[in-house]
């Protein structure tokens, strides 16, 4: 009973929130987007937080979503037990690497005063709730190992019959409990997202990259009178 | 030719007195929140000195403003993709302590202190923590500090100078200092926009004016780096960029901006300039000793007819090209070329342009005893207390050719009005002075009367927006003028 609610109904609940609350807060206020950066305030510790951890989560969860979306290439890689020790030691490394940043960067947080006084209580909520996530993540990448192959037995099933409105629990039932909580506790951080700071996530600046350097705004649009 | 108009400025450095009273009226208007107590988006600063931010010129710290490499044009902070790659921790931002740590008092302790034998005081407590602090910098640390280790030695600019010229102007019979008040230069080619990676920052195209959409910024903090002036500051309460915005709610209705009008020495100026869009990437491109000239050249004659039909065809009105015609910037910049921008290498093109203080030796200390030496009047101005070098470090850009003829101008004008008025001086001796500085007396008689005697229409000429008609078809204008401001919607919060 229980496990159908998380795996059956929390999701769409998570989404809802998500996908609502970002809507609703870009349109009522979209003053308050910000990455909130606090390197103003404090630099020194922050580079051994905020680059492995970005760095770090960057590439983890674009391999959770290779997995989603196309696990038949993850399949391929695994084939060769090489490439799967390569897989698995690398995603280790950076998990362990964006781990460290996590701790560096809650820390900081607390034994820097000027950090401290501008945190706000989501701020604390999330980093918990991120603490979380990512320790649950390791351990099941350390206990049961080789979780790039049964992740997309497992996970990926999953989450498309999710997706496709049919939701398949089964599919979590049966994993360990550890896999369960890094499961709930991520849809537990999609429910977060729109109230926390993560929002910076959908600012990811790349128009950038092809925008020219100048930007100039015409108040009326000129008339060119030929 | 692409014609548009910018809002542009001088400050005649001989008249500022360093009263700080600018830095105030900006203060009082704009930046008493929290988040932006650390913000002057107008400060004095004391030359020779390190500034606020500290060490701001130093561009291999701050990485702020444009080089060229090959024949590309780019930022000092990177390319597009290498800007991105240092968005999670940007090597090149100045930080908290680069301005210093807002405070205040607690006055309360004063009051509550209970009966001791020692008087109570009201220490100092951060406006960050609320933790007392030790106060180690303030926004204006270097005032008048000329020659102290920690601020005037500092100064960026004396290194062109050599050890000997650096020895004699610290020398306690020779002090020198002189000030610098900056704000925003509303640039034409500005670092601030080219790096934001959110496209927070703009042009106005009508006026000039550089903004920060306060909506539109995610604080990403590039611009505080890419600014080489250090005139954006990150509200580290808000999570966003701030910047001077030149007051725009009031020259759109016809008032000059608060730190012009409140300045006591009456040492700005403001005016219209026309210049040429198409060509600022090139001029921008200039070798250094070159790019005085070449932004001069920028800047079009509105009374050039071909100008004033390419300013009509990109909707530049009749009315602002009228005001354009009385602007005091185009006579200081243009007609009479004694007006510099400042740190011209940086490439931004800056819209607001200085006149170099004259600062003369009048008299030497021989043997305990007041010599004028057998100079004339104000002596030459190369051997002006400062050398030419430093100017020109600071005023275009190393060519020395430039500042000295702007300061030799200004020193034919004052010899000529002292032959007028006192009259110590031969009509003679003064008309050949102006003949070698290529002035005409109308001229001078001219930039004497702009310098000394102009009114507050002759400082400030300002073009109709035309706003009032618009905003009187919505809302009433005396309610308009009080919610004419920021335009934040609900109470900047962050924190707990
Ligand atoms: S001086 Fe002003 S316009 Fe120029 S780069 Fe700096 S902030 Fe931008
Ligand atoms: S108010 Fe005018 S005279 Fe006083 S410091 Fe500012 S610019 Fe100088």
């Amino acid at each position: 009973m229980l496990e159908t609610f998380l795996f059956g109904v929390f999701p769409y609940a998570a989404l809802v929130i998500m996908i609502g609350g970002v809507i609703w807060r870009y349109t009522t206020n979209q003053f308050s987007y910000s990455s909130v950066s606090s390197q103003f305030l404090e630099n020194r510790q922050l580079f051994w937080g905020s680059a492995p951890w970005h760095y770090g989560i960057i590439l983890i969860l674009l391999g959770h979503l290779v997995g989603v979306l196309f696990p038949d290439t993850i399949q391929a890689i695994n084939g060769v037990p090489v490439r799967l020790y390569i897989l698995e030691g690398t995603a280790l490394a950076m998990s362990l690497a964006l781990l460290v940043g996590l701790v560096v960067l809650i820390t900081r947080r607390v034994i820097s005063p000027r950090v401290r006084v501008t945190t706000s209580v989501m701020d604390g909520v999330l980093l918990f709730v991120l603490l979380f996530q990512v320790v649950t993540g390791i351990m099941t990448a350390i206990f049961y190992r080789w979780g790039s192959a049964w992740f997309i037995q497992t996970a990926t099933p999953y989450l498309r019959s999710v997706f496709t409105l049919s939701p398949n629990i089964e599919y979590m039932t049966a994993l360990p409990l550890l896999s369960k909580l890094h499961a709930i506790n991520f849809f537990v951080l999609l429910a977060l997202f729109p109230f926390s700071r993560l929002v910076h996530m959908l600012s990811v600046p790349l128009a950038y990259l092809w925008r020219p350097y100048q930007v100039v705004m015409w108040y009326r649009r000129r008339q060119i009178q030929q | 030719m692409d014609v548009r108009a910018q809002i542009s400025m001088v400050f005649h450095l001989d008249k500022c007195i360093g009263c700080h009273t600018c830095s105030l009226a900006c203060k009082n208007v704009w930046t008493s929140r929290e988040g932006a107590e650390y913000m002057w988006w107008n400060n004095v600063e004391t030359k020779p000195g390190t500034g606020y931010p500290t060490l701001w010129e130093d561009q291999t710290k701050y990485r702020g403003g444009w080089e060229v490499k090959g024949n590309i044009l780019r930022p000092k902070l990177g390319r597009r993709l290498g800007l991105l790659s240092n968005i999670f921790f940007n090597p090149f931002l100045p930080t908290m302590d680069d301005y210093y740590e807002p405070w205040t008092y607690k006055y309360g302790q004063l009051f509550n202190a209970p009966q001791a034998d020692d008087q109570p005081t009201a220490r100092a407590v951060s406006k960050v923590t609320g933790k007392f602090l030790d106060v180690e910098a303030g926004p204006n640390w270097d005032d008048d500090m000329s020659g102290s280790s920690i601020y005037a030695r500092n100064d960026i600019n004396l290194s062109a100078l050599t050890d000997a010229e650096r020895e004699a102007l610290f020398r306690t019979e020779q002090m020198v200092f002189f000030y610098v008040p900056r704000i925003c230069n509303h640039c034409l080619n500005p670092g601030c926009v080219a790096v934001c990676p959110s496209g927070a920052i703009y042009k106005r195209a009508e006026d000039g004016v550089v903004v920060v959409s306060q909506e539109k910024c995610r604080g990403w903090r590039f611009c505080v780096s890419g600014c080489p002036y250090k005139k954006t500051y990150y509200n580290w309460k808000t999570g966003k960029s701030e910047k001077c915005m030149l007051c725009y709610p009031r020259i759109e209705t016809g008032q000059p901006s608060s730190c012009f009008h409140a300045c006591v020495g009456r040492i700005r100026y403001k005016g219209l300039l026309l210049y040429d869009a198409e060509r600022i990437e090139s001029v921008a491109k200039t070798p250094d000793a070159g790019l005085v000239e070449a932004q001069r050249s920028l800047i079009l004659d509105p009374n050039d007819e071909r100008v004033v039909a390419a300013a009509r065809k990109n909707g530049i009105g009749d009315d602002w090209i009228s005001v354009a015609r009385k602007s005091p910037v185009y006579k200081f910049v243009k007609e009479w070329g004694i007006a510099l921008p400042l740190h011209a290498e940086f490439r931004t093109l800056p819209m607001l342009f200085y006149v170099p203080p004259v600062l003369p030796v009048l008299a030497s200390n021989t043997n305990g005893s007041y010599d004028l030496g057998n100079r004339d009047f104000f002596g030459k101005v190369e051997d002006s207390r400062v050398p030419m070098k430093y100017m020109a470090h600071l005023f275009s850009a190393g060519n020395e050719e430039i500042v000295k003829k702007a300061l030799k101008k200004l020193m034919a004008v004052r010899a000529y009005q002292q032959a007028k008025s006192v009259g110590n001086l031969s009509v003679g001796q003064a008309s050949a002075q102006l003949a070698e500085a290529g002035c005409s007396t109308d001229e001078a008689e001219a930039i004497f009367r702009m310098t000394a005697l102009p009114r507050f229409e002759d400082r400030f000429v300002l073009p109709p927006y035309h706003r009032e008609e618009a905003i009187e078809t919505t809302t009433e204008t005396i309610k308009q003028k009080g919610e004419t401001g920021l335009g934040f919607t609900r109470p900047p919060k962050r924190g707990p």
